[in-house]
């Protein structure tokens, strides 16, 4: 992969208000862009806030809507990922990760793994993505997942196996957990150990975005961060805050880990495919069984 | 079934709350949510309990004292004790208060009554008129009202229906009375307050736990595990907890479940408020 200097946009987006979250975004892009980034990341549906129940409608975009020209505009000289809800043609919504370069989506992502249990009731407005891809930027391969999709460590394991040598989580994580003996929230705690365990075994970078401010009560935790392929922390925003916050993202850590821990070349791809298809087309068979 | 896991050790450390963290969000929370509304002013009904000291004092460190009014309402039969604890909350604070006697009020409003209320009502009438009260000072002051119901009153319902339980935000009600006692003492409370028993003062002597039947240390621990933790009730039983105390709770919080909610609506449209008209309250913000 090439160098990357990358820029983490832990931004509060205001909840519904497409036009503020515009100007939020154009702000902290153009504070990148002079901080010398090269590409700079937001959170999950930071263009829209996320607890949007019948908003959804009000909020959701194609991809060619002209109200994104501003952010394709800014997208000329630093490649930008945001999260927004797409809307398709035949008028579905799905929560969406977009990878501008050049005024162009390069790629988008949609959320595979809607969450809809404790406080979480995406599906009822929502539609999830099919599909988990690695798709090439002009500094190699790289893969967008959201928030859940990153609870079923299978979506990493396919983001790896397609080449990933980046990959990006937008978050919008709700903090939970004040439990005594630990200073940071349990729901942080978690995502830490995600995002180290999948930088350590899918040996890569891995990179998350998660928003700030509250909705509804709810406060999301910022504490972005982002973990190398020897799942080293590289940086990290404050929790709670908005901020914009700089890293490197080298090759020659990449390879050095790489050669040290061969996973990624040791990994059965073939074997994981004959397995997972065995095991679908039995669950498929006793589902039909249970009638 | 059974279970081989000590509940009562499990609800310990559960309950156990991370005093700084809390409050950084508790403040951050109240700072946010109202400030979305162009606001950055708050009032709290300072009766001179654990509570309403705790959520005053977040509200004095979310936006500074000068912001956020301490509203004194006592009755006539409100013990003294509690007034003097409440301003000397205020003077540490260092925040304004007002001082509302709400005799007249209750008096006058009871004395337009055939009968002698039980005293259920009673206490039902002040806290319904120290709501009014504080909502006038709401508006007075351009400040919201910020809430004092914890986790255990909430869901055992031991609180009055708009009431002691209006608020505009409440910065305590995910927690439980123990865990406001935790937080008390991070937050410098004074020890008079801390240290009182527990008392809705709506009557001469009145003790929560009296009144209820049970202490709050066990309350919180099965009302944990049963909520937080999902546990069955046969689960505690099991697991040493007294069978009618579980039960009773577990009652408690069932048929309170409807102060929790706002009122039913009879559904008519195709799209009715809170049903299937469903928008977050920061709408747009």
């Amino acid at each position: 992969m090439q160098d990357i200097r990358l820029a983490l946009a832990q931004i509060r987006p205001a909840l519904g208000d497409l036009d503020h979250n515009l100007a939020l975004h154009l702000d902290y892009i153009e504070r990148a862009a002079t901080a010398g980034a090269d590409v700079v990341v937001f959170p999950e549906q930071s263009l829209t806030g996320y607890f949007l129940s019948d908003l959804v409608p009000d909020v959701a975009l194609p991809r060619d809507d002209p109200r994104l020209d501003p952010l394709r505009e800014a997208s000329q000289g630093i490649d930008v990922i945001f999260g927004f809800v797409e809307e398709t043609s035949d008028h579905r919504f799905l929560p969406a990760a977009g990878y501008l370069h050049h005024g162009e989506f390069v790629h988008v992502h949609h959320k595979v793994y809607l969450v809809t249990y404790g406080l979480f009731d995406e599906a009822r407005d929502l539609a999830g993505g099919g599909a988990v891809r690695a798709f090439d930027t002009r500094f190699g391969r790289t893969s967008m997942l959201i928030c859940e999709d990153l609870w079923h460590p299978t979506t990493a394991s396919i983001a790896a196996a397609d080449g990933a040598d980046v990959i990006y989580g937008l978050s919008s994580s709700p903090g939970r957990g004040v439990a005594g003996g630990t200073h940071e929230l349990g729901s942080a705690e978690t995502w830490r150990a995600i995002n180290r365990l999948y930088a350590s075994l899918h040996v890569c970078y891995v990179v998350h975005c998660n928003r700030v401010g509250f909705e509804d009560g709810v406060n999301f935790w910022g504490g972005s961060e982002v973990i190398g392929p020897d799942g080293e922390l590289l940086a990290r925003a404050p929790d709670f805050e908005e901020a914009l916050v700089l890293a490197t993202l080298a090759d020659a850590p990449l390879r050095r880990q790489r050669t040290r821990l061969p996973l990624r070349r040791d990994e059965d791809v073939s074997l994981n495919g004959r397995e997972f298809a065995r095991i679908a087309a039995q669950r498929h068979w006793q589902d039909d069984d249970r009638g | 079934m059974t279970t081989e896991v000590d509940l009562r050790g499990r609800a310990q450390r559960g309950l156990d709350l991370e005093p700084g963290l809390t409050c950084r969000v508790l403040e951050a929370f109240i700072r946010d949510e109202i400030e979305k509304f162009g606001i950055q002013r708050a009032v709290v009904a300072l009766s001179g309990g654990i509570d309403s000291a705790v959520s005053c004092a977040l509200a004095a460190r979310a936006f500074g004292p000068e912001r956020v009014l301490a509203v004194l309402m006592p009755y006539r039969t409100s013990n003294p004790a509690s007034r003097a604890d409440a301003e000397t909350l205020v003077g540490q604070l260092g925040i304004p208060s007002t001082l509302i006697e709400i005799s007249a009020a209750v008096d006058g409003l009871l004395g337009e009554l055939d009968e002698d209320p039980s005293p259920v009502r009673r206490g039902n009438i002040m806290s319904r008129a120290r709501m009014i009260a504080l909502y006038d000072q709401s508006e007075a002051f351009g400040g919201l009202v910020v809430g004092t119901s914890n986790k255990t009153e909430l869901l055992l319902g031991y609180g009055t229906q708009f009431g002691d339980m209006a608020s505009a935000v409440n910065p305590i009600g995910d927690l439980y009375k123990t865990q406001v006692r935790a937080l008390a003492t991070a937050l410098d409370v004074p020890a008079a307050i801390r240290d009182k028993a527990p008392s809705a003062d709506l009557w001469v002597g009145q003790s929560d736990e009296d009144e209820l039947g049970f202490d709050y240390e066990t309350a919180d621990q099965v009302l944990y595990l049963l909520i937080d933790e999902m546990y069955a009730t046969a689960d505690l039983i099991a697991g040493g907890f007294d069978a009618d105390l579980v039960y009773e709770l577990q009652r408690r919080v069932v048929r309170s479940q409807f102060k929790r909610r706002l009122p039913l609506i009879a559904k008519l449209s195709n799209r009715t408020i809170d049903r299937d008209f469903r928008y977050p309250r920061d709408w747009g913000r």
